[in-house]
Formats: C-alpha cells, sequence, structure tokens
C-alpha cells in the first residue's frame, strides 16, 4: 500500500461521514483531556501513598495506621521558619512508633529527636525542597538549587543553626566548633553567629616582636617550612612556602626583632649570672652545662640531674599544660601551652633560663604562670628542658643564605600571608577582613562555587575539600594547610555548615545563645598575685578563666582556710589518680596568706552561711547514722575513700580529709543538690532527705586524716 | 472505598512494574564502578583481622579499617587474591582489592543513613569458579539518641562499667563487687525490658534489688537523657538486642 493509498484509507475510515468526524474528533479529544489527570494519578507520591497501605495491610494494628493516614499532600508550612515542608506526603510513617521494623523509605518511622516534627518541619534539619512532590526534585541537587539534601554525617550542622552553645547529642558540632576557635580559623575568617557574636579565636599564637631572643632563624626556617615535623601537635599550618620564600620569612622576623623586657633588665643587670644572648642553636648545649654550673653547684650533671629536672617538670605539672611525644609515639600531656617534644632544638638556653623565671616578662599575654622556680630548680628545669631534642631537625634543614633584599621579600611575603592575623610582628599591622567572611557559608548557592575537577559538586564536599587542600581550586590562592585528620575536617565543615542564611533569618526567640564568658579579673594585692599565677589559664571565676581545673567563683565557701592554706603550700595531695593536677607553685608565707584572704571574702556563696544548717545536730549519733547510709545505702564508698585502709573508690574526690578540707555547711549544700553547688559535676543527686542530708555531713565532718594517707 | 480502589490498584499490573522501577530510581542512584580487577591468585579461605563491631555515628566512617586476610590451603596468607566488600546501606573504599604480600585487603567504611547495625560480607573468588565469603561483621550505627546516650555514659557511667583504664581515665571496675556490667552485655542486658533500665538508673542498684554502689540517677539526669542511655546499652548490645514487637516476621 502506497503512502497516498494510506492516506486515503485513514480518510475514509475517520473522516467518511460527518458523524464518523464527529465520533473519531469527540473521543481524541476525550483522550487528550484525560491526560492531565492521568498523570497526576501515575505520581510518584500517589504511588507511594498505595505502596504505604499495602504494607501495613494485615498488620495488627493496621487499623490505628490506617485511621491516622490522611491521602493527598500533607503539607506542614511554617511561615516564620520559612518552611513548605511536603515530605510526609510520601514520609508517611514517621510518627508511627509501632514500624520500627521496616527498613524500607520512604515508610521509616523518624528515630528519636527531642523536636517534634511538626513544629520544626523536616528541611530546617534535612534540607531539601520541601515543597516538592516528587522523590527527584526533593532529593536530588542541582547546582541551581539553594538548598541540596543534607547528607546524615553532616546532620548536626543544622542543630548548629539555632544552638550556639555545646550540646551533649552533637559531638562533632562541638568538636568542629572547638577547632573553628583553636586552630585560629577565626582569625582571617569572620564567622558571626545568628545572634549576633562573633565567633573568638582561642588559639594561643606566640607573639614574635621579640622573636629572636626566642629561637634562631635556621629553626624559624625548619618550622615555617613543616610545622608538624618539629611537634606533631603544632596547630600551626603549612604556608607551602618554597626554601626561598621560608628563608625569607625567618630572616625578616629575626630582623624584626627588638629586645624583651626581661631581656632588658637582664642587660642592665638585674640578673648578674645571665650572659650575652647567643642566637646559634649550635652553641645551646655547651650554654646549658654552663648555666647549670654557674648557678648552681649542687645540679650535677648527667644522669642525676636529668632525674631532678624530671622531678621539678613533675611536681611543677608541666604536663598539665605541655605534651611530650612519648617512645610510642603517643603525645601525651596537655595541649593548653605548646608541645615540649623538641624544645632543645629550638630555645636559646639563656632565653628559657629567662622565660621559666618569668614568663611574663616575655610575654605579657602568656598563659603560663609565673612560677617561683630558685636558681637551683631553674638550672635542673632547663637543662631537663634543653635536652628534649632531634639533632635532625635543623642538621636536616638546608636553609638559603640570607640574600640582601631577604628582609623586603619575607616582610612582603608576611603581609601577603597575614602572618599578623595570629602573631604580633613589628611594623605589620594585624590585617583586617582578610579572608572571606564565613558567617552565611552554609547556604552559599553551588552555582559560585568554582569545584576543583573531579570533586562532587555539594557544598559539605566543597567545604571540606577545600580545608583539606586549599589551594587546589587554583593559583594565587594563600590559605595554608592545616594538619588535621579526617574526623577534624568533617567537624569543621559541619560547624561552618551550621551557618546557614536561615539561621540568621529565624526568629530571634528560637536562637539558644551559648553562654557569654566575662572579663572577670580579680582586684587588689591578691588580684595582682593570681593573674601573675595564671590562675584563670585553669580555673574559671565568675565566668571567666579556663575548664581544666575546678571553678572558684564560691570557693570561699567550699574550703576551710589551714586546708586552704596548706594546699597551696602543697598542693600534691589531692586526687593523686589524676594527671593534671595543681602545680607547685612555691609560693611564701605572705603570698598564701594574701590569696587565702582574699579568696574566702570574696568567693563565698550566697545562702552557705551557719543559718543554713544546725551544726548542734551534727553529733555522734548523727555521725554514726551517716556512716550507715555512706557504706550502706548510698554505697558512696564505690567512688570515694573515707579510710584509705578500707574503701578503693577513686573517681571522686577522697574524703578521708573532708572533715579538714569542706566546711559543714557547703557538705550538706552539696549533698542536697551536688549541681546547684558545683555544675556539671558527676557527682549523682541522691536525692536525699534533710535527716540524711545532715547524718551525713556530720559523718563527713569526722574524717580529719591527712589527706595523703593512702598515696604514695 | 479507598481500600476497594487500593485493592484493585495492587492487582493491576501497572502497579507492580512501575513501582519496582520507581524504587530503583530512588534507591540506586550510587553504582560502585564497574571496574573489575582480575585476580592474580586465589584463596581458599577468607579470615578476618580486625575492624568489625565497631561503633560510629550515622554517616560516619567507622574509626578503624576493616582488614580481612585471604589464606591459602595451608593457612598462609595468598598475595594477589581478590577481595569484594558488600553491605546494604555500606559504601567502600576500596570496594574491592587484590590481597597484599601477606594476604590482606583493609578498606574504609563508611556507614549508611540510618541507625542501627550494619553487616559486612568480604568475599573472594575461588579457584575454577565459586566464592568463599567470610560470615557477616557487624558494624554499628548510632543514630541522635545512642549518640546522646554514649555522651552520658562517658560522662557518668563508663567508669565503672568499662574495666578499660587510661591515664586519662582510670576504671573504678575492679574496686567494685559485685563487678558491673559492661554497656555491651547483651547476655545480661536483652533479658531487662526498657521499662526496667529506666528503673535502675532512675532509682539506683538498691531499689531494683541489686548492688547499692549504683547509685540513683533519677534528679542528675532528665528522663530523656536516661532513655538515651538505654537507646546506647540496647544499640551496642553483643550479642544485638532484638527489636521488640516485631510483627509480620520482618
Amino acid at each position: 500500500m502506497s503512502f497516498r493509498n494510506q492516506i486515503g484509507w485513514v480518510r475514509r475510515t475517520f473522516f467518511g461521514d460527518p458523524a464518523r468526524r464527529f465520533a473519531w474528533t469527540s473521543l481524541i479529544l476525550t483522550i487528550s483531556l484525560a491526560i492531565a489527570p492521568t498523570k497526576e494519578f501515575f505520581t510518584d507520591w500517589r504511588q507511594y501513598q498505595r505502596q504505604f497501605l499495602k504494607l501495613i495491610h494485615g498488620r495488627s494494628d493496621s487499623a490505628a495506621i490506617e485511621s491516622r493516614f490522611a491521602s493527598g499532600i500533607q503539607q506542614i508550612w511554617i511561615p516564620e521558619q520559612n518552611v513548605v515542608d511536603r515530605c510526609g506526603t510520601c514520609h508517611l510513617a514517621l510518627k508511627e512508633e509501632s514500624l520500627r521494623d521496616v527498613h524500607m523509605q520512604p515508610f521509616r518511622p523518624h528515630p528519636t529527636i527531642p523536636h517534634s516534627l511538626t513544629d520544626f518541619g523536616c528541611v530546617v534539619c534535612h534540607g531539601g525542597q520541601g515543597a516538592a512532590t516528587t522523590v527527584e526534585d526533593a532529593h536530588r541537587g542541582t547546582k541551581a538549587w539553594e538548598q541540596p539534601i543534607l547528607p546524615a554525617r553532616f546532620l548536626e550542622a543544622s542543630c548548629g543553626q539555632c544552638h550556639l552553645g555545646t550540646l551533649e547529642g552533637t559531638p562533632k558540632l562541638n568538636l568542629g566548633r572547638q577547632l573553628l576557635a583553636r586552630y585560629g580559623c577565626v582569625r582571617c575568617h569572620t564567622v558571626t553567629q545568628p545572634d549576633g557574636t562573633v565567633v573568638a579565636s582561642t588559639d594561643d599564637s606566640p607573639p614574635l616582636g621579640h622573636i629572636a631572643e626566642k629561637t634562631s632563624r635556621e629553626w624559624l626556617f625548619a618550622w615555617i617550612k613543616n610545622p608538624q615535623a618539629y611537634a606533631a601537635s603544632a596547630t600551626m599550618p603549612n604556608f607551602q612556602f618554597t626554601d626561598r620564600e621560608a628563608a625569607d620569612v625567618a630572616t625578616f622576623l629575626i630582623a624584626q626583632s627588638t629586645p624583651s623586657g626581661g631581656a632588658q633588665a637582664q642587660v642592665s643587670g638585674e640578673i648578674s649570672s645571665g650572659k650575652g644572648s647567643s642566637t646559634k642553636s649550635s652553641s645551646a648545649e655547651s650554654s646549658a652545662v654552663k648555666s647549670s654550673s654557674d648557678k648552681s653547684s649542687s645540679a650535677k650533671p648527667g644522669a642525676d640531674a636529668g632525674q631532678e629536672g624530671a622531678s621539678v617538670y613533675g611536681t611543677a605539672f608541666c604536663s598539665s599544660c605541655h605534651a611530650v611525644q612519648n617512645a610510642a609515639g603517643n603525645i601525651v600531656g596537655g595541649d593548653l601551652g605548646p608541645e615540649l617534644t623538641r624544645i632543645g632544638s629550638k630555645v636559646n638556653p639563656d632565653w628559657l633560663h629567662r622565660w621559666l623565671k618569668d614568663p611574663q616578662a616575655y610575654d605579657p599575654r602568656t598563659q603560663m604562670p609565673h612560677y617561683r622556680f630558685d636558681e637551683k630548680q631553674l638550672a635542673m628545669l632547663s637543662g631537663y628542658l634543653l635536652n628534649k631534642k632531634d639533632d635532625g631537625l635543623l642538621a636536616n634543614a638546608q636553609v638559603p643564605a640570607s640574600e640582601s633584599d631577604s628582609v623586603a621579600r619575607g616582610k612582603k611575603l608576611v603581609a601577603e600571608y597575614g602572618c599578623a592575623a595570629c602573631h604580633q610582628i613589628n611594623g605589620v599591622n594585624r590585617p583586617q577582613n582578610f579572608a572571606p567572611d564565613l558567617s552565611g557559608v552554609g547556604s552559599k548557592p553551588l552555582a559560585q562555587i568554582s569545584f576543583g575537577p573531579g570533586s562532587p559538586e555539594t557544598l559539605p564536599d566543597y567545604i571540606s575539600g577545600k580545608i583539606h587542600d586549599p589551594r587546589a581550586a587554583g593559583a594565587g590562592l594563600k590559605m595554608p594547610k592545616y594538619a588535621l585528620t579526617n574526623s577534624q575536617i568533617e567537624a569543621l565543615t559541619i560547624a561552618l555548615l551550621a551557618q546557614t542564611d536561615r539561621a540568621a533569618n529565624l526568629p530571634k526567640a528560637l536562637i539558644l545563645s551559648a553562654a557569654h564568658p566575662s572579663d572577670y579579673q580579680p582586684g587588689g594585692d591578691a588580684g595582682r598575685l593570681m593573674n601573675e599565677l595564671r590562675c584563670q589559664s585553669c580555673h574559671s571565676i565568675n565566668g571567666h578563666g579556663g575548664d581544666m581545673a575546678p571553678d572558684l567563683s564560691w570557693e570561699g565557701s567550699a574550703v576551710q582556710r589551714p586546708w586552704l592554706e596548706e594546699f597551696m603550700r602543697n598542693p600534691n595531695t589531692l586526687r593523686p589518680a589524676l594527671i593534671r593536677r595543681m602545680p607547685k607553685f612555691n609560693l611564701s608565707p605572705a603570698e598564701i596568706k594574701t590569696i587565702s584572704d582574699y579568696m574566702l571574702s570574696a568567693y563565698e556563696a550566697p545562702g552557705f552561711d551557719s543559718g543554713a544548717l544546725d551544726t548542734h545536730a551534727l553529733n555522734a549519733d548523727a555521725a554514726a547514722r551517716g556512716k550507715e547510709l555512706f557504706y550502706s545505702k548510698y554505697g558512696c564508698q564505690s567512688c570515694h575513700i573515707a579510710d584509705y585502709k578500707k574503701d578503693k573508690g577513686y573517681i571522686g574526690p577522697p574524703l578521708a580529709g573532708a572533715g579538714n578540707r569542706r566546711p559543714a555547711v557547703w557538705i550538706y549544700r552539696y549533698l542536697k543538690n551536688p549541681q546547684a553547688v558545683v555544675a556539671g559535676t558527676q557527682m549523682p543527686n541522691a536525692n536525699l532527705s534533710e535527716d540524711e542530708a545532715r547524718d551525713l555531713t556530720a559523718f563527713l565532718m569526722t574524717l580529719k586524716a591527712k589527706e595523703n594517707g593512702g598515696a604514695k | 472505598m479507598r481500600a476497594f480502589h487500593l485493592a484493585r490498584w495492587q492487582k493491576s499490573g501497572m502497579f507492580t512494574t512501575v513501582l519496582p522501577g520507581l524504587l530503583l530510581l530512588a534507591g540506586c542512584s550510587r553504582h560502585p564502578a564497574a571496574n573489575q580487577l582480575t585476580p592474580k591468585a586465589y584463596g581458599s579461605q577468607i579470615v578476618e583481622t580486625s575492624g568489625s563491631k565497631q561503633t560510629a555515628q550515622v554517616g560516619d566512617e567507622l574509626p578503624q579499617p576493616v582488614v580481612v586476610q585471604v589464606n591459602g590451603v595451608n593457612g598462609n596468607g595468598i598475595e594477589g587474591a581478590l577481595v569484594s566488600f558488600h553491605g546494604e546501606g555500606l559504601t567502600f573504599n576500596p570496594q574491592q582489592a587484590l590481597s597484599d604480600s601477606s594476604g590482606q585487603v583493609t578498606t574504609l567504611v563508611q556507614l549508611g543513613f540510618v541507625s542501627g547495625d550494619y553487616q559486612i560480607v568480604a568475599e573472594t573468588p575461588k579457584q575454577g569458579g565459586g566464592s568463599v565469603t567470610l560470615n557477616p561483621m557487624r558494624e554499628i550505627a548510632l543514630g541522635y539518641e545512642a549518640t546522646l546516650g554514649k555522651a552520658m555514659n562517658e560522662k557518668y557511667c563508663i567508669r565503672c562499667h568499662d574495666p578499660e583504664s587510661t591515664p586519662e581515665r582510670v576504671s573504678n571496675f575492679d574496686n567494685l563487687s559485685p563487678a558491673p556490667h559492661q554497656f555491651s552485655d547483651g547476655a545480661t542486658y536483652n533479658g531487662i525490658s526498657d521499662a526496667e533500665l529506666v528503673n535502675i538508673i532512675s532509682y539506683g542498684g538498691q531499689n531494683a534489688g541489686k548492688s547499692p554502689q549504683s547509685p540513683a540517677f533519677g534528679t542528675t539526669l532528665k528522663p530523656d537523657e536516661i532513655k538515651a542511655v538505654v537507646a546506647y546499652i540496647r544499640a551496642i548490645a553483643d550479642p544485638p538486642y532484638p527489636i521488640p514487637g516485631v510483627k509480620d516476621g520482618k
């Protein structure tokens, strides 16, 4: 049949007469009109709703689930949060606890979270296109979409939109925020949180204004080239400088250095035994030996001296703040101060001696306390530290010689790479707005990002890739490379993803700010002394200070004077199991009295006066009842030691000397509600009755053993 | 009315063909690269070296890699044997590899979106066809609630309930009699209902007829936090805690 014949056949069959014409036209019209409703009938969500009903069919609770099922598009609309969610149209079992055994999506119940699903909707946490009604549109991202779905491993970022403080259930977000401050990210990038708080840095970048006293150009070169080769735990990033560039920066840093207060004092003869400053590390050893023998006749060279140095290091509890890498490669010790594994290859012996004697003369802002070491201790400790060295570190560094324009080139590099954002450097101002503002980076439109080749085109991949290899995206980028593990990078990415535009525009009532630290400083003579000892590097007082040691805001009501004075004289008594402990500062009796007077009067807690407890009731009968409660009903000995001969628990502090240490009122109030007296303590609140608390107090007040009775 | 429509549609062929298609579209967007390696040698046995029973948050990479070893008939490691890893919801890097000189293959494992247990199956082809598989290795993904429970455990419980001692966290386990149960001790805890566990945590061991050395945490912890501790105990239970009220034989 030819084509022409076919046309003729079609015409005859369908349009042969008016009746046929009408019938076929109507039919075609009807079909085309039916296309739209039919398409609607086969949409994704209808299929899922049918499938869901099939799934629950035959289950024992199907009637109940079916009664809660509503067909059609299900929408959550929360205008003030900019939420329009239709996820519940297909995710039908989000609230059906009885379907916990169902593993097939979209029919799994939502896991337990502390929020109501209807109050916040889905996209606030999960991202994605809430208003979409097809699987593809709702879940898959395209570059044009503002809000791609957030992969599960980054989900804690969503909590961080409203919760600006630490949350127990979001370890990665907490870590990320800590790293953001600790690694100095916010020195160059501004990160403003939804409540207007600008994230502050907690890194302790040393000032470099007097650096030539402290170390050599050779060490600076090696350090700049690879900070982690010197100290594995160093937070200083790698700027990926060439040898020439690193040498120029080192030359400039030495050139801009001026004498510090400590060195000037030394020059003027205040420290008679001080020798002229030597900047060559090669003389380190001889100089160390010399200063040891100069300053203390009893410090013997050799193994004994090393042991004595180690014992000064131990009693000063240097390891509370400083870490050392052990033979097994583990970094052991605190991270408040720099790692000391190879300190002997870095510092100039004269500088070390001056630093240990009074660190604040060199760096007035240092967190290091001013210990009262005598000359013998200083010699032993600096000798011990100078022995911690790695001769390979500098021997392998081929430092290019300084050239006539090295200083100028170095200064240019220092300005270009923003070194002064973290470090104080003479002649270079702290750069302002040096790097892009990251306050809204969690909502950065993908269309604005230039992804590196082979990188998955998602925001979490972009951010983590950028931290991992900052200069991969193109030439001319300046961000340095940080020594971070994959999980640290993931945590940082989470903290940054929390910085969304949505969060910035949420009603302020939804934003839960972090506790803002105060700038409290103790006043008067005691205040000056406490500042010199840097009490607040470890202890928080009235909202300002570190978290390594107990908060002292109410210490005046928490201790008895003789105990406090003895503790400051010899702190090595309490909690022998802890590795971070109060150092021995070698305070004079007058200094101890000044601090005790101040603490006992300025740091009194409200309501801890003797009126809170009838001390006459603390008699022998009460103590006997309290002992029974202690050992039998409450099993306190599982965590505390009341009797060194008998008890072994050492989670809480030993209580064998509690009667000497604590005032009765404090013990009573603490037992009644430990968390109200010491925020965040692990001690469980046993919900004691008045009588029980009083009897236990009576018992504890009878415990007057020496505190180190059981310790070596 | 709705049920009637539904039943009719369920029987129609359209429903049964379209839906799996859609599910396929929704579920299988991430295909592993089909870069098949060619084995250079064949083993007769595959054993786990390390990496099972790890715990991580949902979507996270396991803290330690999973290592398996391919052995020959004499029990020695075979170099160049092909090992491939499978597991629903898991992402492996690499998904398959040839064994090294000691017969070992190491892979990094990323957990899926959903909390609960994951199973890793490692497989190596046998000479002349077929393959040997390693018994599934269990890995545990913690959701929000179990993560919160873990944080509570680390603050309040672990020093008595875990015998492992570190310099930073000295264990009190050995000082206690009767000895506490480790939270992973499924044989003990699986037999105790959620309500009973909440009761023991809230009111202390003594009130539940157990040791008074386990204190009451009902006033210290919030109800949600106590529930979270129970969720954590359930998540890490070994043997695994059976999901209660499982109906329909699923």
